[in-house]
């Protein structure tokens, strides 16, 4: 089962990426794809749901928030770049999380450090250290806004 | 179209620009992080979306949005395992007061 998903993954990208549809083209991916499967089918899927559909369909209306406060964040850190006096304040914050799954802490960890401002620099049993740029960001991330929308993804709030 | 994708490349060079002046002018290795390695995801991401809106709807916009996904994901997790590196290595942050700046949230 977890062979046949691999597998139909890579080769819906092998389409995408060769752009190719004649019979050489597509045997070959076949056969490279069937390869890579079977050698790694057991790693990508390993201790994964099978049936995700509800976070997935959460993550993509997650995504649209993320992109909007990445702008933001973005703005603030070239504000922060070019103004001549260079208002930062560099900062270490520690962040305690209720979040459990280790794709939920994955993807909040990863929205931190994508946020511009701040990155996470470390995990340690349910505790982020994250190094923060300005007074600004750190309130940001302490009022709890990312975490709540992460754990709602992941059906932990 | 070709206007609006000129702006969008615009914007992101912007970014870019203004993450290399962060990376040049911040004062350690951490806050030089933020500027090298997130100013420029949003400013590359920019620049991809605007390359894929100048090709029209096409295979190579296709894979151009896959570059773009994958520098997402990757980007950030490169980052964080550099600040880790370094944080390990023992490298203190700077910070304006003497106390390294630590509260507890």
């Amino acid at each position: 089962m977890s062979f046949l998903i691999t597998f139909i993954h890579l080769y819906v990208f092998w389409i995408l990426l060769s752009g190719h549809f004649d019979i050489f083209h597509l045997s070959l991916g076949v056969i490279c794809c069937a390869l890579v499967a079977y050698g790694t089918h057991d790693l990508v899927l390993e201790g994964l749901p099978i049936d995700m559909h509800t976070e997935v369909i959460r993550f993509i209306k997650y995504l649209p928030w993320l992109v909007y406060q990445i702008i933001l964040a973005n703005i603030h850190v070239a504000y922060l770049a070019l103004s001549p006096k260079m208002p930062i304040e560099p900062r270490i914050i520690k962040i305690k999380t209720k979040l459990k799954r280790d794709l939920a802490l994955v993807t909040f960890a990863n929205s931190i450090t994508l946020t511009p401002g701040t990155i996470t620099v470390d995990i340690k049993e349910g505790v982020y250290d994250v190094h923060a740029l300005s007074e600004k960001v750190s309130e940001d991330l302490l009022s709890g806004e990312m975490e709540n929308r992460v754990a709602h993804i992941f059906m932990e709030d | 179209m070709v206007a609006i994708s000129i702006f969008i490349i615009l914007v992101g060079l912007f970014f870019l620009l203004a993450g290399t002046i962060g990376l040049l002018r911040f004062p350690d290795f951490y806050t030089r992080m933020h500027a090298a390695g997130k100013c420029d995801t949003l400013g590359v991401l920019l620049c991809l979306i605007g390359m894929a809106l100048y090709n029209g709807f096409s295979l190579i916009s296709i894979k151009i949005m896959f570059i773009a996904v994958f520098i997402f994901l990757t980007s950030p997790t490169a980052t964080h395992s550099i600040a880790r590196a370094a944080m390990n290595c023992g490298i203190t942050p700077w910070s304006k007061d003497e106390e390294g700046g630590r509260i507890e949230g």
